[in-house]
């Protein structure tokens, strides 16, 4: 009897230290498993933030990324000085806010209908619909809307025309540039981003809306008080990550959508990062990677200071 | 449910009336503005290429003809483009699948030694990035430019994609089932593979449609680093006749100018249906899927 209540918590230890062997050896196979994952993660998105340093420095290539001369800021302060700095900023910003102001109420608006909606047959098949466009490549989109709006066969000049507007070719018109480029992202991406708020619509507790109904509350009351702050945590996030990428337009449909006549409006950091550094005949990668850094910093303050400002005041936080 | 259902139509009131009729107005009005593009291009491109180029076509096809899709498919470019854009989109998801699963199973247990610092490292990758230089110079240096796997390795990984499955085995598979199987003696690699896969089938369907419809659509990369034609991949030639052609229309004999104009717009709506349509169809059929992978990136991601 003493010689088993000895020896019980000494094979208990004992277990417990094989077990902890055991899940060491075990936890440390997760390792093998993420090792090809995590060599990719260092050599595609490591390495070349590593090699931001040419950022400051004059790049040569003969002398690589790490042998060429280090030359401090001066990078920075060509592109702060040169001719069209101001022009590529406010592009950069006026067509991001512009698409983030106009494309942030749609997918709510939609979601809302659509919860709403009393017939789920023709639910469905808006929601299908709207979803669609999301598979149309960017290309293809641009290409759609060279085509719409071209003023010798397009339907927009048609059916302006009944109304007596003289024929206009929108794509070549600086001031058309903006619009062009926001309402063609708020049709594209609608039904995509009204999926995000149907899933926190359909996360809110049946019973709210059962009590409201109850005690005598409309549609649109039940619409207003609950379904609105509903969603509310979900739209903040969004909100945030959205401003976060303020001054990041992306490359593809702004280039595409670029010619000669629309450039006033159309020069965005990113194309201008691929001009200066890749596509110029004098390709300065120093300076390209400069501008291109000076753009990630923002974003990442950005970011930052969003997210600090939604934590402070609604405990809503993307990490 | 059903209860819920009833009481709704109790308490439907004028003003509820009201509000369903305007309701059913708006979600008709995005219904039309969404659709009408996309009916018209394909209705365009079964029409003939006079009824394209005098612009008869307003909803349904005009004088029906498969001109445009026949002179799509004698194009050398655009089927080399296909054959191309098959080729990556096959080998690059089948690459992103393997990679993506390898990175979010270690990520999603908890038993992960320093999982914090190693969810730190994938997470920062999205909010900030060496741009484009700096990425063009690892790729030269690497030797991948001017090769077909310069468009499938260096965008082998999406971290967003890998939040999305990461979260989907930390949340829906229960820890007690993967304990008992380690109890049992399996690996975690056997595990993976025979436990939470299967269980998972939702999310890795979400996840290939994703990449798939990515690398179907990946302009960027060939832009960027491919300048071998036969390399191309159909976004490229399709730039080049959708946007590119239609900047420098030098016309001289304004008669033969049209027909030939005709069949150019003929050919561009051919084009966009053949390139768009294969996921437009596809999608109907795994719509269910879809929206709950987006549900999943969304609420726990």
């Amino acid at each position: 009897m003493a010689e088993a209540t000895q020896s019980a918590p000494l094979t208990n230890r004992q277990l417990a230290m094989r077990s902890l062997k055991r899940r060491l050896r075990l936890d440390w196979q997760l390792y093998l498993i993420i090792l090809l994952p995590l060599i990719w993660l260092i050599v595609f998105c490591y390495v070349p933030m590593y090699g931001v340093q040419i950022a400051f420095k004059k790049f040569q290539s003969s002398k690589g990324i790490f042998g060429s001369p280090w030359i401090g800021f001066e990078n920075f302060t060509r592109f702060f000085n040169s001719y069209n700095f101001t022009k590529i900023i406010w592009n950069t910003i006026s067509v991001s806010i512009y698409s983030l102001i106009a494309g942030f109420p749609f997918p709510i608006i939609l979601a809302m209908l659509l919860n709403n909606c009393v017939y789920k047959t023709y639910k469905k098949i808006v929601q299908m619909v709207t979803y669609l466009p999301y598979f149309i490549s960017t290309v293809v989109l641009v290409g759609m809307l060279v085509q719409f709006l071209s003023p010798r066969v397009g339907i927009i000049n048609k059916i302006l025309g009944i109304f007596g507007v003289p024929a206009t070719d929108f794509m070549a018109m600086p001031s058309a540039f903006r619009h062009i480029y926001v309402w063609s992202g708020v049709w594209q991406g609608t039904g995509f981003g009204c999926v995000i708020y149907l899933a926190a619509l359909a996360g809110i507790d049946p019973g709210l809306h059962e009590a409201a109904m109850i005690d005598g509350a409309s549609r649109l009351q039940r619409m207003w008080h609950i379904d609105v702050p509903g969603i509310l945590p979900t739209a903040t996030i969004l909100l945030i990550m959205n401003t976060g990428n303020v001054m990041n337009v992306g490359f593809e449909k702004v280039y595409l959508m670029q010619n000669t006549l629309n450039m006033d409006a159309s020069e965005v950091i990113s194309t201008y990062v691929y001009k200066v550094g890749l596509a110029s005949a004098a390709a300065d990668f120093s300076y390209s990677t400069a501008i291109g850094l000076f753009n990630s910093v923002i974003n990442l303050v950005m970011i930052s200071t969003v997210n600090a400002i939604s934590n402070k005041l609604s405990d809503t936080s993307i990490w | 449910m059903a209860a819920i259902e009833k009481k709704k139509s109790i308490h439907e009131t004028t003003e509820d009336n009201i509000f369903n009729i305007v309701n059913l107005i708006l979600l008709s009005i995005a219904f039309i503005v969404v659709l009408y593009p996309l009916i018209y291009i394909l209705s365009s491109s079964f029409s003939s290429p006079q009824a394209v180029s005098s612009g008869r076509v307003v909803l349904w096809p005009v004088e029906l003809s498969v001109r445009g899709y026949e002179e799509v498919f004698s194009h050398a470019a655009v089927l080399t483009g296909f054959k191309n854009t098959f080729f990556y989109t096959i080998v690059g998801t089948c690459i992103n699948m393997v990679m993506t699963i390898l990175a979010a199973y270690p990520l999603s247990r908890k038993t992960l030694p320093g999982r914090r610092v190693l969810n730190f490292l994938f997470m920062f990758t999205m909010i900030f990035n060496g741009g484009l230089i700096p990425a063009y110079i690892l790729n030269t240096n690497l030797g991948l430019v001017n090769t077909r796997w310069v468009m499938v390795i260096p965008t082998a990984l999406s971290v967003y994609n890998v939040t999305i499955a990461r979260s989907f085995f930390q949340s829906s598979i229960p820890e007690e089932m993967i304990e008992a199987a380690q109890v049992d003696g399996a690996s975690h690699f056997r595990i993976m593979v025979q436990l939470v896969l299967p269980l998972s089938k939702s999310v890795l369907a979400v996840l290939v449609l994703y990449y798939a419809v990515g690398h179907w659509n990946q302009y960027f990369q060939a832009f960027i680093y491919l300048s071998n034609r036969d390399l191309f991949p159909l976004q490229i030639v399709l730039r080049d006749i959708l946007i590119l052609n239609s900047m420098n229309n030098q016309i001289t004999d304004p008669q033969l100018m049209a027909a030939k104009q005709g069949m150019a717009d003929l050919i561009k709506y051919s084009l966009i249906v053949i390139s768009t349509g294969p996921f437009m169809i596809l999608y109907p059929f795994i719509a269910k899927h879809f929206v709950q992978g987006v549900m999943i990136g969304s609420v726990k991601g």
